[in-house]
């Protein structure tokens, strides 16, 4: 029996895993997929949002700038990569000009530093914007986020203290017996839990129906995206925006804590939840757009697409509330963009305003808000990485050449309480296979890895789903 | 820090050949640097034979053909560092390398050849549209797992690209049971060797669908479908002509791109090719820094880069011992019409010995065609050939004494006749 039971597995069912696992409850987290953070928070633009755009007195405005408060100190703890790199939206017209100073009005009611800058000023800190540009609203605030390691490690962080982590758990239906909830599994297995949360992403609303009707939707919202390769030239350095629309902040040219550049999302409404597809003519578009703003980028460099959906609720604003006919569930829907930026914020939301409600909240003596700290080489000077070949030589042998991941640092992530089951975990948490030949060379290798980590044969690892081998078959296997 | 004369990055068919030409020119102090824990890179995945024609008159596979290699490594003493991975080199030519045994390893070489092969283009390359199941596998990734690890990636298979390693792999998953259903084109003529069309489709029956190309990949987890259609000469779709394919496995033979990554840092000029801009001594724009075989251009024989890798050892010893003056005239040399690309970029005429070759590609194919060399506006050469493909890479010899050292630029060009 569970106090509580989180139902999904991203940056925001992580994160609030993390925060419950500070108090004295007996918290588990139920998640479909083989992996943390595998579906919205897999496809996302990697930013964390000054706040400049939600409407004011939202719970979008209130719970983004409080997330992006928080990251200073949560990348910290957690041991992820953020830099405070600001953002530029940028004018490039004459009549856009008012609508920057309504959003430089809109970012001081949410109370978001900003400036306006010159044309000028523009160009002296991003040399490749478009020469056209009139004035740009500067965001010193934002900054770019490894999604991926940020939910690892939060649910590492969580699982270490003590959080149940259930995957390849498909939630199928919930029943109430008197003050126990049944969560009912595909498996078969049943979670008996006094407290339920939804944090089930694109899937929340799914989930919320299982135990009463529900007066919003959510429309799966798709968003592509080109990811260029790290290259000699800086090609931007901070988040550079179009002018926000009614269909949302728009295509976008960032650079990310990895490195590489991320151009897009488009934004188009889509018939299907699981509808991850790419199509040239959308992705002709975001080239289209993403090239008025910037006119250099290098298109050739382009090393994947992607694209990844996004829950828009009917609301419009984040959806965190109790259930109408029950306090024991607590819905987190609708968490589109900015998200990733409040996730925090909303971890902080859910169990200060919701969870403490209906339980009590004692705090752990021994609770400890650090992951422990991952193996960082590009920092080490030649001196320091050498010291640690000799103890641990497989810091020298590197698997992935384009992203130069060594042997020890894919080792070191089976050793986590979330170790990667998949080729695509492995990849979300060291960036093997991330770069531009996109695991031609170290898929193989770590195909291998995984397969001698959990005693599997060669063509039982997953690629990322059910079902997804790398490999089929052995050679002169006749079944 | 060790000193060294010439370090060789990457220890495959170039930079092994590289490394025995500079031994046989007299260069002792060497070392060969190597990523994998064996000599020869991606030949040793290659079982098919069909290698080493020109060099040895005879057909090898893959393995062997290395291994003559390798043996000659060997028995001369060159040294070398296997499971060795270069992280840098600067501009002042440390070259830093990684390994579990040494750790980090800095190497000031006099002179570099840069021999680290290519990569191949994947789905996030040519963006492949539609879902992204697992199944979509580029050519030689299926081909790692199926000749060395001994698995099949799937058994229903489509091929899109008739790239060399894509026709090898049609007749390989076909003989290990696999069904191929099929290999598009988006081009209208192949991009692979004739011999391989014949001897991997045509003797199997498996069909090649020229000017198609994949229109959709299905699959929300494992691949399950793929559409293919025509498209006209603007590289549009032509409505109706769809075909869907019920495969596992969808493999990509849609080209190779040299693995520069080493010299992205430095003042190194890229060329069409995507490998580096070189001189008649494969000497990149920074002196004593060469490259040679499928990091300068891709090429479709092991024994064209081994030629070329001979080459670039004659120019780095040049270098090594003084020889190399980079003074005198100077050519520019440039593709003309129907020609792609051509190598080298520059001549500093007076530093070659006797002969120079010009290696380049046409655009296009080309029958009964003239092709010329001009400097300036003179043809110091013109020669017939009746028939001319992309995918067959051409070599064009050229004596010394035929440059005139008056015009500072040499183009190629090619001129069907009527």
């Amino acid at each position: 029996m569970f106090d509580v039971v989180v139902i999904g597995a991203g940056c925001v069912g992580s994160l609030i895993a993390r925060k419950l696992s500070s108090y004295q409850l007996n918290v588990a987290v139920i998640e479909k997929e083989s992996d943390v953070g595998n579906i919205v928070t897999m496809a996302n633009s990697a930013i964390v949002h000054s706040g400049y755009d939600p409407v004011p007195g939202s719970l979008k405005a209130k719970l983004n700038v409080l997330g992006n408060a928080m990251f200073d100190k949560i990348s910290d703890e957690l041991d992820v990569e953020f830099e405070r790199r600001g953002s530029l939206t940028v004018a490039l017209y004459d009549e856009q000009l008012p609508l920057l100073e309504e959003l430089a009005k809109r970012s001081k009611e949410n109370g978001v530093p900003v400036k306006i800058l010159t044309s000028k000023e523009v160009l002296e800190m991003e040399p490749n914007i478009n020469k056209d540009v009139k004035a740009a609203l500067f965001a010193p605030t934002a900054g770019l986020v490894n999604p991926f390691t940020l939910t690892v490690h939060a649910m590492e962080n969580a699982c270490d203290n003590g959080v149940k982590l259930f995957l390849r758990e498909k939630v199928v239906d919930i029943k109430k017996e008197g003050d126990i909830y049944k969560v009912i599994c595909a498996s078969k297995n049943v979670y008996e839990t006094k407290v339920i949360i939804n944090a089930a992403g694109i899937y929340s609303e799914e989930i919320h129906k299982m135990i009463e009707p529900i007066s919003y939707t959510l429309t799966p919202r798709k968003g592509e995206y080109f990811i260029l390769d790290h290259y000699s030239d800086s090609l931007v350095k901070h988040t550079i925006f179009p002018l926000p629309t009614s269909k949302g902040k728009g295509i976008l040219v960032s650079p990310t804590t990895g490195g590489t550049y991320l151009v897009g999302p488009s934004a188009e409404v889509t018939f299907s939840k699981d509808d991850v597809s790419t199509d040239k003519a959308t992705l002709d578009d975001v080239r289209r757009q993403a090239s008025e703003m910037v006119p250099s980028i290098p298109f050739n460099q382009v090393i994947r697409t992607f694209s990844g959906t996004r829950p828009t609720p009917s609301t419009h604003d984040f959806i965190i509330e109790f259930a109408k006919k029950d306090n024991h569930f607590i819905t987190c829907s609708g968490i589109e963009s900015p998200g990733l930026a409040s996730s925090p914020a909303i971890a902080e939301y859910v169990v200060n305003e919701f969870v403490s409600k209906v339980l009590s909240l004692k705090k752990k003596d021994n609770y400890n808000p650090y992951v422990r700290k991952r193996v960082n080489l590009a920092k080490m000077s030649v001196e320091e990485r050498n010291k640690l070949i000799k103890e641990r030589p497989e810091y020298g042998e590197i698997i992935c050449n384009c992203e130069k991941v060594t042997l020890g640092e894919i080792l070191d992530e089976f050793k986590s309480s979330v170790p990667p089951m998949t080729i695509k975990a492995v990849r979300k948490r060291t960036r093997a296979g991330f770069g531009k030949c996109q695991g031609g060379f170290c898929q193989p290798l770590v195909t291998k890895l995984i397969a001698e980590h959990f005693n599997l044969p060669l063509n039982k690892v997953l690629y990322q789903f059910e079902d997804s081998y790398v490999v089929r078959y052995k050679v002169k296997d006749e079944k | 820090m060790i000193k060294k004369r010439l370090v060789i990055i990457g220890g495959g068919s170039a930079g092994m050949a590289a490394a025995i030409k500079a031994y046989e020119l007299g260069e002792r102090d060497i070392l060969i640097i190597e990523k994998n824990a064996y000599l020869g890179g991606i030949l040793n995945q290659c079982i098919h034979n069909g290698f080493g024609l020109h060099e040895f008159k005879e057909e090898l596979t893959g393995p062997e053909f290395m291994t003559r290699f390798s043996k000659k490594v060997e028995e001369l003493g060159i040294p070398y560092r296997l499971n060795s991975n270069v992280l840098n080199i600067s501009n002042d030519k440390v070259v830093t390398y990684s390994n579990s045994q040494e750790g980090i390893v800095e190497v000031k070489a006099d002179a570099i050849i840069l021999s680290t092969g290519c990569y191949e283009r994947n789905a996030g390359a040519i963006q492949i549209p539609g879902d992204r199941p697992s199944g979509v596998y580029t050519a030689g990734q299926a081909q790692l797992f199926v000749n060395c690890y001994g698995y099949l990636v799937g058994k229903r298979v489509f091929i899109l690209g008739s790239g060399d390693i894509g026709l090898i792999m049609a007749r390989r998953m076909t003989l290990e049971g696999a069904k191929v259903l099929g290999v598009a084109e988006l081009m209208p003529y192949s991009a692979g060797l004739n011999r391989n069309i014949v001897q991997c489709l045509k003797d199997f029956n498996i069909p090649l669908y020229l000017s198609h190309t994949v229109k959709k990949v299905e699959g929300l987890s494992h691949l399950e479908k793929v559409t293919i259609a025509k498209v006209d000469e603007k590289m549009n779709f032509i409505e109706g002509t769809d075909i869907t394919f019920d495969v596992d496995t969808l493999l990509l033979s849609v080209g190779l791109l040299p693995n520069v990554d080493l010299f992205n840092k430095l003042p190194i000029r890229i060329s069409r090719t995507r490998g580096a801009v070189v001189n008649q001594a494969m000497e990149s724009d920074i002196r004593g820094i060469f490259a040679c075989g499928n990091v300068l251009h891709v090429h479709d024989l092991v024994d064209y880069v081994v030629e070329e890798a001979r080459e670039a050892a004659v120019g780095a010893v040049q270098y090594l011992n003084g020889e190399l003056k980079h003074e005198g005239h100077v050519y520019e040399v440039n593709p003309g019409n129907g020609i792609g690309y051509v190598v080298p970029q520059i001549v500093y005429i007076d530093d070659v010995k006797d002969k120079l070759s010009f290696k380049f590609r046409v655009r296009k194919p080309y029958k009964d065609v003239d092709i010329y060399i001009k400097e300036g506006d003179k043809v110091i050469k013109k020669i017939f050939k009746p028939a001319i493909i992309p995918s067959e890479m051409e070599i064009v010899k050229l004596d010394k004494s035929l440059f005139l050292k008056e015009a500072n630029e040499i183009s190629v060009y090619v001129e069907e006749r009527k």
